[in-house]
């Protein structure tokens, strides 16, 4: 079961998420020790693996770096749930095999603690805590396909196959 | 139904005769920008599947700047396997350093930008090269890995804002002011996934530094791209500059073409802006927060660091001495050679600054300028987001050079038209 970390949050932004400061290395692992560290420097301590981060809107705007897809998936963080997200973080969540949720109003249906379960195919996901079924648009299909590839570059592997 | 000139451009990089807002097309990449925080994991990730090809050895072009000259171990290590991918793969337009600069200021400058093209890199302000008539986007490291192997991507074709610039600019308001303006009426995510094209009377009076400053902060507005069509300024700049193909193509949009937004801003009635923590949206007339005290000014940046930037600082500064830590840093070798040239780095001198080698440096709190707990920072910068110059504690002030230089002079934010 996954649970909840809630930020009230508008423009999370990927100085937050991974500062510069520790992007003169590309190792998911190290990286991961720093996921959020500027939000919530108790992130990394009480992410337990598989839970998901909940914010407003525009999630991850700011820099290209996709050092904050490296660092959030190195923390092993099963889903970030969002109003909306920044445009180049959003295709690098993609790029990465990273399923991106967008729900509009998920401050409003999700309360931080809260227990959850996501399915992907069905775009549902089930607030345990609440009880309650909330429905998500899911990634358009091609999208979605290079999610399932694992990402874009073992996608065109696979096509080039 | 016209097209936009983002749209036109599309449609030539797919092989169309017509693209529209919304569709998705795989697009031909014509130039790819690589530096050396995001390029060394993409060409890693390229090996790791097996894809270690480069699509074209002269369109990817290739300069060390977030960490340059190496800040630490790790960066040398970054820069180590950033030179080592370019000589394996005979990569003919690489700076190293005392040719490398800030990637958004080097490569118009060395003349890798052509209007009409595709340009992706591995940086957010990418979309700095709209202002030559291109477009442009920035994408992460596996985006760009792809179009270094492959030499195209897929694109959504971005639905366009379009904004009016009429009326001349004031006494100490520049292109940043414009920027701010817009990002201060549209918020942080106002262009989320959108073009911004920018028309008007307003735009024959600005070169092509105090366009780009302009293209550069779309990312601000969370733009797709910026653009602003070629015109005899734009070729003029291009002559005697492009390397490889000397010709390009020039795009306009359709009178009847479709934009989501319009607004219109008058620019003659502009103030100096400062955007305040911690958002760049926050811009704020410099009327409405003088006075208040800064620890540190930075002049610098793919935003504001090229030669105009610098010759508005030095009128500024000019005889005066500042008052807080202040660091030039010319954005490209070029840039740094005229200051030079032109005295301005005498006047710096004696004005009490620091001169730094070109580098991304502390506008991302990388090094050359990081800011401790609870300290103030006027920069000319394009973000000023939470920790995003060093502590998160610290805060930025965005602004143009001149109330940059002010603001240096006085030790706290100041308007800049008494010094002009």
């Amino acid at each position: 079961m996954a649970k909840a970390h809630v930020y009230k949050r508008d423009h999370v932004n990927t100085d937050e998420i991974i500062p510069a400061r520790y992007l003169n290395t590309d190792d998911p692992v190290e990286l991961a020790t720093h996921c959020m560290e500027d939000l919530d420097t108790e992130f990394v301590g009480k992410c337990g693996e598989g839970d998901v981060i909940v914010c407003g809107d525009d999630f991850g705007c700011g820099s290209s770096r996709e050092h904050a897809v490296w660092a959030i998936q190195g923390a092993k963080v099963g889903a970030v749930i969002a109003h909306s997200f920044a445009r180049i973080f959003y295709r690098n969540c993609i790029n990465c095999g990273f399923y991106p949720i967008e729900l509009h109003g998920a401050l409003d249906k999700i309360n931080d603690g809260d227990e959850l379960e996501i399915d992907y195919k069905d775009g549902t996901i089930d607030n345990k805590t609440q009880g309650a079924k909330i429905e998500f648009t899911p990634l358009p299909d091609f999208a979605l396909e290079i999610v399932n590839d694992g990402g874009l570059l073992p996608h065109i592997k696979k096509k080039n196959a | 139904m016209g097209m936009t000139i983002t749209e036109k451009i599309f449609a030539r990089a797919a092989g169309k005769t017509s693209v529209k807002a919304g569709d998705i097309v795989n697009a031909k990449i014509d130039g790819v920008m690589c530096h050396d925080v995001t390029t060394p994991s993409g060409v890693s990730k390229l090996k790791e599947y097996g894809l270690d090809k480069v699509f074209d050895n002269e369109k990817i072009y290739v300069t060390p700047d977030h960490f340059q000259p190496a800040k630490d171990i790790k960066s040398a290590e970054l820069h180590k396997r950033l030179v080592a991918w370019v000589k394996e793969k005979n990569i003919k337009y690489f700076y190293p350093l005392g040719k490398a600069g800030v990637c958004h200021a080097l490569l118009p400058e060395q003349g890798h930008v052509r209007p009409g093209e595709v340009i992706v890199g591995g940086d957010s302000h990418t979309c700095t090269y709209g202002a030559f008539g291109c477009f442009s986007s920035g994408i992460g490291s596996t985006d760009l890995a792809a179009a270094i192997a492959t030499g195209e991507l897929w694109f959504k074709v971005p639905a366009s804002m379009k904004f009016t610039l009429n009326g001349s600019l004031p006494k100490g308001v520049y292109s940043k002011d414009i920027v701010l303006e817009v990002i201060r009426r549209i918020g942080t995510d106002g262009a989320l996934y959108k073009a911004i094209e920018y028309v008007g009377p307003t735009i024959k009076e600005l070169s092509m530094e105090a366009r780009m400053t302009i293209t550069n902060m779309a990312i601000e507005a969370g733009g797709k791209n910026a653009i602003i069509a070629c015109d005899e300024t734009t070729e003029e700049y291009l002559k005697g500059r492009l390397k490889g193909r000397q010709d390009w193509d020039v795009f306009q949009s359709d009178p009847d073409a479709e934009y989501v937004h319009e607004d219109t801003i008058d620019c003659s009635t502009l103030e100096p802006l400062v955007a305040l923590p911690n958002l760049p949206s926050n811009g704020t007339p410099i009327g409405e927060c003088a006075g208040l005290e800064m620890d540190q000014c930075y002049i610098g940046s793919c935003t504001n660091g090229r030669i105009e930037d610098f010759r508005l600082a030095a009128e500024v500064m000019k005889g005066k001495e500042v008052a807080i830590r202040t660091i030039i840093v010319p954005a490209t070798p070029g840039i740094w050679k005229q200051c030079q040239d032109e005295g301005l780095f005498d006047i710096f001198y004696s004005a009490g600054c620091v001169i730094s080698a070109p580098t991304c440096g502390a506008c991302l709190g990388g090094f050359m300028g990081v800011l401790g707990s609870g300290e103030k920072c006027i920069s000319s910068t394009n973000r000023n987001f939470v920790g995003r110059m060093g502590d998160p504690t610290s805060e930025v002030f965005l602004a143009n050079p001149a109330t940059a230089a002010a603001s240096a002079v006085e030790g706290k934010l100041a308007d800049p038209r008494k010094y002009l």
